[in-house]
């Protein structure tokens, strides 16, 4: 049942994926298909017990990160031609880069399969995440949300010099 | 167990589209027409009974489903056919995590009143949510057509940002009930407090005579009242119903995102916005109203007190009916007051909207957070 769940999941992650890569003509339907791809990974991480990390997955990404994707896309009305300046090389190196990453992934593989142990009481949960990220990750906590900041200021001194 | 689940799953489900569905869309014209003066619904009828214009909606369905589903020219298909569809199933699944009752012991086996008790239960309700927006935001863009677009911006961004300020607006509620999971947080409601009980808990003043008598229920409502009025605020506005619909303001863009639909797709995303009112009705309810609990009289209380002339089993057969009853009735109170907040307020502006979402809720919220934190510490401290 639950490795059925999986590869039910994993097959709609990898098909929003294809997806995405694929609709190069129509943008707003790569997007959409990029939205189910973070909705099926959400499924995937509440499987793992990662309860917290899968809401957030959705939240996060499928309900506020992509929509603003969206947003600039069907503001800009991109078609395809939009990306013809790219230049020949680029391809080359996004493949290049692509099976550099598969293989790192692939190559940690081995190692990840320990013997499983019991997840302690309250693993993935609101709780557990919160209390590690205020006590032992609190400094890149505190210089995440900095760095959010000064993005937004950035973005408020751009858009005001246009007015301006 | 399996049972169960599909027994508590068609329970909440059948209650809100047979019963509440049908009857919203009649409460609405019936509640209009009263605060308007007018007559109201009457004119659909049956062999001349109109039967309080009961049959209303009936006659809706049946228009909708017999009308020419229309795609307009240029339009994408495959997405213009889907958008109705995606607007409506977030509104349905939130039902999975609303408690409609407490947990009652029976002969060994604890009937659990809510179809799944997840831990999360409020990141669940915020997550599905945060979803809805792709109904309007693909309507929209698929339609073809510059009015569904501008409806559908709208939407897209009126909807993100009360999601950021409807979180935070609940940040006061999770601090004092302590806990993201609705049963604990309905189970939590089903108690009193002395209303004067902190001047002697943290100043050590008495309190003399009937004042130190007085208590309320444990209810949101009373324990972060301000949390209360902004998070119904952001959640109506999230329903993008009057007076936050400005992504369909008919007076600017037609029917905003919408338009393009006819038929029963249309009659999905009417679906989709009178489903959420019951919905909505459900969370606050849950959230601020005590949940399924009878105030003053707690769920121990009531089985104690009629198992002596009932037996056990009886007396908590009865119990659970009064708790599912007692949610319903504070659902029905919600419904009213959202219509009356519909046909009281006129649509507000674009910029009023956005306004009202940055520049008012979000600090209020944020500075609802701090004091209540402060409270929280310094009843600890006491």
């Amino acid at each position: 049942m639950t490795l059925g769940l999986f590869y039910f999941f994993a097959f709609i992650a990898i098909a929003g994926a294809l997806g995405m890569l694929l609709n190069t003509k129509n943008t707003v339907a790569g997007a959409l298909s990029l939205v189910v791809t973070m909705c099926a990974l959400g499924a995937i991480y509440v499987q793992l017990d990662a309860y917290f990390v899968g809401a957030l997955q959705v939240m996060v990404y499928a309900g506020a990160i992509l929509v603003l994707f969206l947003f600039v896309v069907m503001l800009l009305n991109l078609r395809h031609d939009a990306f013809g300046v790219a230049g020949r090389l680029k391809p080359a190196l996004a493949t290049l880069g692509a099976i550099a990453l598969g293989a790192g992934f692939l190559s940690l593989l081995p190692g990840a399969f320990g013997p499983a142990e019991a997840l302690p009481v309250g693993f993935g949960g609101y709780r557990a995440v919160g209390a590690e990220l205020f006590t032992d990750y609190v400094l890149a906590f505190e210089v995440t949300s900095l760095l959010l900041l000064s993005a937004m200021i950035g973005a408020v001194i751009l858009a005001k010099r246009k007015i301006d | 167990m399996e049972l169960q689940v599909v027994l508590k799953m068609l329970f909440i489900v059948l209650v809100i589209m047979a019963a509440f569905l049908p009857l919203i869309t009649w409460v609405e014209r019936k509640q209009s027409a009263v605060m308007q003066d007018r007559i109201g619904a009457n004119r659909a009828h049956v062999l001349g009974i109109t039967a309080l214009g009961l049959l209303h909606p009936a006659a809706d369905v049946l228009k909708l489903l017999t009308k020419e589903d229309v795609v307009p020219a240029g339009a994408n298909r495959w997405i213009h056919q889907l958008a109705p569809v995606i607007a409506l199933v977030p509104a349905i699944i939130t039902l999975a995590v609303i408690p409609y009752g407490g947990a009652y012991q029976m002969d060994g086996w604890v009937l659990n009143l809510v179809v799944s008790d997840i831990d999360w239960g409020m990141l669940y309700v915020f997550a599905v949510g945060s979803l809805a927006t792709y109904g309007a935001v693909m309507a929209g863009w698929a339609s073809n057509s510059n009015w569904g677009l501008l409806g559908s911006m709208r939407a897209s961004a009126q909807m993100i940002s009360y999601e950021v300020t409807m979180g935070l607006s609940l940040v006061g509620l999770f601090m004092v009930f302590n806990t993201l999971r609705l049963t604990e947080i309905a189970q939590a409601q089903d108690a009193t407090f002395r209303v004067f009980g902190f001047l002697e808990h943290v100043f050590g003043i008495g309190v003399p005579g009937l004042l130190g008598w007085i208590t309320l229920p444990n209810w949101g409502l009373f324990l972060q009242p301000l949390g209360f009025i902004l998070f119904l605020t952001c959640i109506m506005a999230e329903n993008k119903r009057p007076p936050f619909d400005a992504p369909e303001g008919e007076s600017e863009l037609v029917a905003g995102y919408h338009m393009e639909y006819s038929g029963m797709r249309f009659g999905l995303f009417y679906t989709a916005e009178f489903l959420e009112v019951p919905v909505i009705g459900m969370i606050v309810t849950t959230l601020f109203l005590g949940g399924w609990s009878i105030p003053w009289v707690s769920q121990s209380a009531i089985i104690g007190g009629l198992t002596p002339a009932l037996g056990v089993t009886l007396a908590t057969v009865l119990c659970m009916a009064l708790h599912v009853v007692s949610f319903l009735l504070k659902v029905i109170i919600m419904i009213w007051l959202q219509m009356a907040i519909r046909w009281t307020l006129p649509r507000f502006r674009y910029d009023q909207v956005m306004d009202l979402c940055w520049k008012m809720i979000l600090p209020i919220s944020i500075a609802n957070a701090f004091v209540t934190g402060g409270v929280i510490l310094l009843l600890e401290r006491a």
